[in-house]
């Protein structure tokens, strides 16, 4: 795809201590997007943010930023990119003011005490410039650090389980900040344990378990592509046990009794409906509600881990 | 060339030391103005004359170089095993600055610091002896070479080191003993075999005995030797850190 600001290709490692914590990854991030990496701790979505950063060494393939190898051309990859760190690592003794300055020079940008300015204040952090870091709550720490990946202005922001540990209400002021991040033209990748977080703020979703992204798709295609849906029967009666007449397809009876549940592939070409409700008719299983309901990524994302497990 | 990030680390140390500065200067500069006091205003004026200088003089060089050697290599590891204790590094390794931009920043503060606290030292020294200089612009450029090669050695320990200890280890158990015998106090002339052959082993000999020359003109090993060990304690350790840089070693997984 053309418009890939950030292209991995075949990225692969294998510490040292044999574990292989990427086999291959292949991902095209589009400028502008929000991307979201969903995967269970250990899935090595950190790895595959920490060599994009250049703090980790890919045993095999490579990562392209704007066309530019990101190695070859370090320098201007890494001043595109913006880090926020899933560790809260600060120097307990810097203030506010001073580490989110520093962070803006280390990446080569000359001072600019209007612009640090301007990131404290939209970070709710002006208050706080003079404190130093040791004398914050983990809340604080975490806009700090936001606020120090963002010092240099960068365009593409990877944010490693920006939400881990913090408050509700923090957890809903990180969303707008990185909408509004996003409306100014930042690429935006996020991994996170928390479907909802996914749902709720990503255009694309991608699903990385084992080293391997095993799911990747715009958040409505995904569930659509991997999505089932449920049809839910509330019967006139309730009944003991599932008629041995619909064993062919697999219904469940829950509610005790009242209601039937089968689940189906939307995208077949048969899904075997009419069929099932023509049996309940030659049965005299009377009903009075029917109802579908689409799986939500929660779900998916269970289905996808417990395959793992299966395999 | 990232000029901005070099001189963010370097002030960013600069000021971590300012923090401290009871502890990296003014402490480093008691302690060795009570060597002053003790052996050369006290109990100096009892001893013999050292290669034609007396002996309160000729402890001022060395002394100055032990605190020098001590607290460079403290420094520099410090200043780099810290981020990596605390897990900091990730900005530094991260940032768009190539492995000698990164050295030039931490070894560049480190040795601002190491020839800072030389001159206060030498300063506070003229206070209890008499101290002259001979080559003075010599004097100068050989403290910048062995702060140099020290907080290089200093950079790469800090690397290599796992916890607080091993970071202690070289510095107290290593340099300090090899400093102290390293013709600080006496001429190696003025030892019988076989400690005078075992003593021209110790490479840090060269470098107080250099180092002394540029004050008093007089020096128990060619000056040149001393330029071929102050070469070699740049070379060897920068050879160190360029192999590291290259590997990753303990610095990137």
């Amino acid at each position: 795809m053309s418009d890939a600001i950030v292209r991995i290709e075949g990225l692969r490692k294998a510490y040292a201590n044999g574990v292989e914590a990427l086999k291959g990854v292949d991902l095209d991030i589009r400028k502008g997007e929000i991307l979201a990496l969903l995967g269970p701790n250990g899935a090595g979505k950190t790895t595959l943010i920490n060599i994009v950063c250049g703090i980790v060494t890919a045993t095999g393939g490579q990562v392209l930023v704007d066309g530019k190898n990101w190695l070859q051309d370090f320098r201007s990859a890494r001043t595109r990119i913006g880090l926020v760190p899933q560790e809260l690592t600060t120097d307990a003794f810097e203030s506010v003011w001073a580490t989110v300055s520093f962070s803006r020079g280390l990446f080569g940008k000359p001072r600019d005490d209007a612009k640090v300015e301007e990131i404290l204040k939209r970070l709710t952090l002006w208050d706080k410039r003079k404190s130093e870091m040791r004398e914050l709550s983990g809340g604080m720490k975490r806009r700090v650090m936001i606020a120090k990946a963002l010092a240099h202005e960068p365009d593409i922001l990877f944010l490693d389980e920006p939400t881990a540990g913090v408050d509700v209400e923090l957890r809903r002021d990180m969303w707008e900040l990185v909408r509004k991040l996003r409306a100014d033209g930042t690429t935006i990748i996020l991994t996170t344990h928390y479907i909802e977080e996914a749902e709720e703020m990503a255009d694309r979703v991608g699903v990385i378990r084992k080293g391997e992204l095993v799911a990747l798709g715009d958040k409505k295609g995904l569930m659509a592509q991997l999505g089932q849906r449920t049809l839910k029967i509330t019967l006139d009666d309730p009944i003991s046990e599932v008629p041995s007449g619909l064993s062919e397809w697999g219904v469940a009876l829950e509610d005790e009794g009242h209601t039937l549940c089968y689940r189906f592939d939307s995208h077949a070409e048969q899904t075997g409906i009419p069929q099932l409700m023509r049996r309940l008719d030659e049965l005299h299983l009377g009903w009075k509600d029917l109802a579908t309901h689409q799986s939500s990524l929660e779900d998916i994302f269970v289905s996808l881990v417990h395959e793992e497990r299966a395999a | 060339m990232n000029v901005q990030g070099v001189k963010s680390i370097y002030r960013f140390e600069m000021a971590r030391w300012g923090r401290t500065l009871w502890q990296s200067l003014v402490t480093p500069v008691i302690t060795t103005a009570l060597y002053f006091l003790v052996f050369g205003s006290a109990i100096g004026s009892r001893m013999s004359d050292m290669a034609g200088i007396p002996f309160g003089s000729f402890i001022v060089p060395g002394l100055i170089l032990l605190s020098v050697l001590t607290q460079a290599l403290m420094n520099a590891s410090f200043g780099i095993f810290f981020p990596k204790f605390t897990g900091t590094i990730y900005e530094i390794l991260s940032a768009p600055l190539s492995p000698i931009e990164t050295v030039t920043a931490y070894v560049g503060a480190a040795a601002t610091k190491a020839v800072i606290l030389a001159l206060v030292t030498l300063a506070t020294a003229t206070l209890f002896v008499d101290v002259w200089v001979t080559h003075p612009l010599l004097m100068v450029l050989f403290l910048i070479a062995i702060s140099i090669g020290f907080c290089l050695m200093g950079f790469a320990i800090g690397i290599w080191a796992k916890n607080f200890e091993q970071l202690q280890v070289i510095p107290l158990l290593v340099v300090t003993p090899l400093t102290f015998l390293g013709g600080v106090f006496y001429s190696v002339n003025a030892i019988g075999e076989p400690w005078r052959t075992v003593t021209l082993l110790n490479p840090i000999l060269y470098l107080v005995a250099g180092y002394r020359w540029t004050f008093f003109g007089v020096s128990d090993v060619p000056v040149w030797a001393s330029i071929a060990v102050m070469a070699a304690a740049i070379l060897l350790p920068l050879a160190a850190i360029v192999w590291v840089f290259r590997t990753g070693y303990r610095l990137k997984s």
